[in-house]
Formats: structure tokens, sequence, C-alpha cells
């Protein structure tokens, strides 16, 4: 077991970022938390495929200068892309709370849907 | 090769710009440039289907990049159906927005985004491509939803923001599984490559579980759906228009291609359990949907959860692996968004009449807007599944093709739901129809004999135009069937 983490800890990161990330958005009330917590589990996710495309001693795969083995660029530069759709989602997700703190003056989830209930 | 297909997503991306741009100098760009974008990429998608009637199905390598290494974008009549029908809807929310015209030119260019996104999730061949127009269609419905002033509508997005994005990235981390399998991420490709490794593979059983808990949270299945009724009721009329037809469509097709194109029928006679557990989370769907539309006293609220309702039927007709239950399933997908965007305009107008969009509101309401009315009963009586309406053929496909693959507990529950949808459309139509106005006296006297609002011509004319659509798709279904069954079987096979 101990070997196991040894070699793959990438992996035990993967499932703890996307473990935490997940009961962050589930547990926490505050809104800005929870976006947070989303980040979070999101790039357990990347971690995931970052490290399903590297190899111990692999070099970047220029092929012309020759040598190997190579790290695969695939995961890396999908990775790269959902990394910008993250961005675009942590914008719109900033930009609807400014706007949820404006009308109802908090950021708790627990007040808010009081204040939903009382309206 | 097709350079349509690359077009169909180009050209409303770029489209969305133009507003932006315009809308400094020019105060009501936004409008019109949607509407001619619109109307360019329905040209594309009529030429797209002369190219498949010529060619069969088209595929295009996006940068030369030669399949299964590049993206590839394929079209096949079951994507230009469906493309052409994010045309003609954009079209209808685009002519219905136009009398109520108080949005703003963002509004337009995420339109247009959401045309783009959609239109991709449509015609792509690869995985990951498929996850990121999924998320370019969630980014502008989250923005649509919140374009609505009403502080209740900024809620019900960042909601869906949350919920939608968990289920994006798990669609994600489960195509993630998959590549790191085989390889690749091309769909055709896949197919062979998973038979290869072999479907009992752990890492392929997560990869499909992960992928079809995304996309059923997009699709809005029980019990993934909690997003969906906030943001279709907190949503100004128009946009609910669009993202109840169009959005978990786009999810719907995404796990009907996945089940096919990527698993294929072998995946579902090597691992029976895993498809078995998809038919029962869309059977919950079908009558805990029904069951909580009963319940609604809101009627957007209710036809959204009628919508969970039905996204079970279209999914049970793809999970219980059978030809004829498959094109039905195909046949309610365009028959739904049709009869919904219909629906929806009808409650859009007659809450105009009536004040509101509660159940009581609408007592006796056919007296003041006729044709609204009984556009909505006959859009209602559509969807509930009384022959010759379109509902009807999907439906009886549906249970048709899980009687001949023998689920009869499958057919059974696609029956019942047709009662529980009657029972819920029931009671809007008999408060329409046989109950006495008991306001409108009073309303008259406090006014002081105020001018009733009145119906825009548009929202009148579109109801009765998808009522009778809805109607007559019916009768023509028979030419779409013919046109898919040739590519259903080759999925089948």
């Amino acid at each position: 077991m101990l070997e196991l983490i040894g070699t793959h800890y990438s992996y035990f990161a993967y499932v703890a970022l996307v473990g935490i990330g997940l009961y962050a958005v589930i547990e926490s009330s505050n809104l800005v938390k929870k976006l947070i917590g989303l980040n979070i589990f999101q790039v357990g996710i990347f971690l995931f495929f970052i490290t399903g495309g590297y190899i111990t001693g692999g070099v970047p795969p220029r092929v012309a200068e020759g040598g190997g083995p190579y790290v695969s660029p695939l995961p890396q530069v999908l990775i790269l892309t959902a990394i910008v759709v993250g961005v675009s989602l942590t914008a719109v997700g900033l930009a609807l709370i400014v706007r949820i703190y404006e009308e109802y003056g908090t950021l708790d989830e627990k007040v808010l849907s009081e204040a939903q209930i009382n309206e | 090769m097709s350079e349509t297909l690359a077009l169909l997503v180009a050209l409303p991306v770029l489209t969305a710009l133009v507003p932006v741009v315009l809308g400094r100098i020019w105060q009501r760009a936004g409008w019109t440039v949607a509407f001619v974008g619109t109307v360019l990429h329905l040209a594309l998608v009529v030429q797209l289907a002369r190219a498949i009637r010529v060619e069969g199905t088209v595929s295009y390598a996006v940068g030369n990049f030669a399949p299964p290494i590049g993206i590839e974008l394929v079209g096949d009549w079951i994507s230009a159906t469906l493309v052409g029908l994010v045309s003609i809807i954009t079209l209808i929310v685009l002519i219905f927005e136009r009398d109520r015209n108080d949005s703003s030119d963002a509004f337009y260019s995420e339109l247009l985004l959401l045309t783009a996104g959609l239109s991709g999730i449509f015609v792509t061949g690869d995985l990951f491509n498929l996850y990121v127009f999924l998320e370019i269609t969630g980014l502008a419905t989250y923005a649509l939803v919140a374009t609505n002033p009403s502080p209740r509508a900024a809620v019900a997005s960042l909601k869906y923001l949350l919920v939608g994005t968990i289920g994006a990235s798990l669609y994600l981390l489960g195509v993630g599984y998959l590549y790191i399998s085989t390889g690749t991420l091309n769909m055709a490709d896949l197919s062979q490559q998973l038979a290869e490794v072999g479907y009992t593979s752990p890492l392929i059983l997560t990869g499909f579980v992960l992928i079809m808990i995304g996309l059923g949270v997009k699709t809005a299945l029980f019990p993934l759906h909690t997003w969906q009724p906030d943001a279709y009721t907190e949503s100004s009329d128009s946009v609910t228009v669009h993202i109840a037809a169009l959005v978990s469509t786009a999810a719907a097709y995404a796990i009907f291609r996945v089940t096919f194109a990527v698993f294929t029928p072998s995946f579902a006679s090597a691992v029976p359990v895993a498809l078995d557990a998809l038919t029962i989370a869309a059977l919950l769907s079908i009558i805990l949907g029904s069951v909580f539309a009963i319940m609604q006293t809101n009627l957007k609220r209710m036809l959204a959860y009628s919508s969970v309702s039905q996204f079970g039927l279209v999914i049970v007709g793809v999970s219980v692996i059978n030809e004829t239950a498959l094109v039905g399933s195909l046949v309610h997908l365009v028959g739904h968004a049709v009869m919904k965007a219909g629906l929806f305009i009808a409650i859009g107008g007659l809450s105009i009449v009536a004040g509101g969009y509660e159940l009581e509101d609408m007592r006796g309401i056919a007296q003041r807007a006729p044709i609204l009315s009984a556009g909505f009963a006959v859009l209602a009586f559509a969807l509930v599944g009384v022959p010759p309406a379109v509902g009807f053929v999907g439906k009886w496909n549906i249970v048709l093709g899980a009687i001949n693959s023998g689920d009869w507990i499958v057919a059974v529950v696609v029956v019942t739901s047709t009662l529980l949808t009657l029972a819920y459309f029931a009671r809007v139509i008999e408060r329409m129809y046989f109950n006495s106005p008991i306001n409108i006296d009073q309303t008259a006297a406090t006014d002081g004999g105020q001018a009733r609002p009145s119906v825009p011509f548009q929202t009148r004319a579109l109801v009765s135009i998808l009522a009778f659509a809805s109607v007559s798709f019916g009768l023509v279904a028979i030419q779409f069937i013919a046109a898919i069954t040739p590519i259903v079987g080759g999925y089948l096979t």
C-alpha cells in the first residue's frame, strides 16, 4: 500500500481534490466558497488528465531533437482548453454572486432561501 | 468533406460578436443581426441536407488533421434534422421576442452563442469536442437565464451553473477514463478500440457511469433534475422557450450518440446492468416528473416538470436498445421540442391576458384569448399522445419497441405516463374552458374599465403555426422515420 502511494501519489491527490471540492460545494453555505469548491473539484480532474499522459523520466515531445520516451502532449492541450472553460465559468459565477449580493445583501445560502420565501 | 459542418458552428460564433460591436453606434442592432445570422444558419442547414442527399453521411476534418487524430465533424440525417430544429426554434424565439423588445444587444449575442454550442453538439464526432460544446451551451444558457431582471433569476442561474458545471466536469472525467484506456477521443475510433480493450474493464465501466451521470444532469433526468424547474420558471418567457425546446434536447442527443456510436449495442449485451440502470433512471423520471407536474400550481413550473418526464421517455427509448424504440425516441426528441416551444409561447401570451402564471389565473381564459387557448389545448393533447399528432408517433414506437424486446415494465410505464400527462393538462384545460372567470367583473370595476392588455399578433401566429405543426408532423413523420431508419439500423448491426 505504501509503495502504491509512493508511485501513484498524483492519483491519490486527484481523488482527494475531487472529494474536497465536491464536499465544499455541497456543505458550504457561502456562495463564494461553493464556487471555490467547484474550482478545486475541476483542478482535481485536470490533475487526473495530466497524470494520465505523464511518463517518469519522459521529455517534451520535440521529435526532431531525438531521444525519448516522450510525455503525451494531448492531455495537456485538452486541459489547457478545460482551464479556459473553467475560468469563464468562474467569471460568470462571480458576476452572478455580485448581483445576488446587491439584490439580497447576503452571500449565505440559508439566509438567501429565507429571503426568497418572505418576498 | 463538407465545410458546411464547420460553418454551422463558426457562423453563429462570429455573428455573436457583431451586436456587441455594433451596439455602440446603432441601438437596436442586436435583433436584426441575430435574425440575419439565424436565417444564414438555416441556409447552411439546407446546404448540408443537399450534401447528405448526394453523398450520404458527410464528415469534415477540422484543421485538415485526419481523424482519428484530428477532430471530426459528422453530419447525417439525424444531426441535420436537429440542427435545422435549432435554427427554426431560434427564429421562432426571435419573432416571439420582437414585440417584447426590451432586451439588450448582449442578449442576442448570448442567443447566437447558444445556437453555436447546440449546433456543435449535434455535429461533433469527438468526445472532448462534445465537452467544449456542452460548456459553450451551458455558459450561454446561464447568462440567458440571468438576463431576466428579477433577483430570483440570478439565484436560479447560479444554481444551474453549480449543478451544470459539476455535471459537465463528471462527463469530462468519464472521457478521461476512456482516453486513458484507449488513447483516442474520436467516437468512431473509440467504438472499435473499446471492443478491443474489453467492455468489462473497470476503467471503461467507470467512464460509462461518469459520462451518463454528467449528461443526465444536463438532460435533467430524475434525480439530477433539481436545477431545471427553477431555471425554466425564473427565465423570461422567450429564454424559457429556447432552453426548454433545445438545451435538454442536445444533452439527450448526446446520450443517444454516446450509447450507440461510442459504446455500441455490443457493450449493452456485454454489460446489461449498465443500460438497465439508465432505464430505471429514465422510468423514475417519467413517473416522478409527471407526479411533480400534477402537484404544481405555477404553469411554467408544471411544464418544466413535464419536460423531466418527457426526457425520461426519450432516454428510455435509447436504453432499451431496440430499433423501433430508438426511432420513436428520436421522433419524440424532435416532436417534444416543437410542442414544448409552442406550449411555453402560449403560456407567455396567456399570462399577458391573465396577469399571471398561476393555474387559477386561467379560469375562463378561453373567452378572452380563444386562439391562444385553442393552440394550448391542441399542443397539450399532442404531447399527451392523441393520434395523429407527433407525440403519438413517438410514444407508439417506443411502446412497440419495448414490447418487441420484451421490456413489459417499460411499455406499461410509458402508457401510464400518457394518463399522467393527461392529468396535469386536463386541469389547465378545464380551468380554461369550463370554469367561469370569477374575477373579471371585479377587476373591470376596480380598474375603471381600463383597456385589457392585448397579446401581440406574432404570439398568436406562432402558437397557431406550432399547433398546426405538432399535428401535421405526425402525418409526415413516416418520411423522417424512413430517412433515419438506415442510420439507426447501421448502429444496431
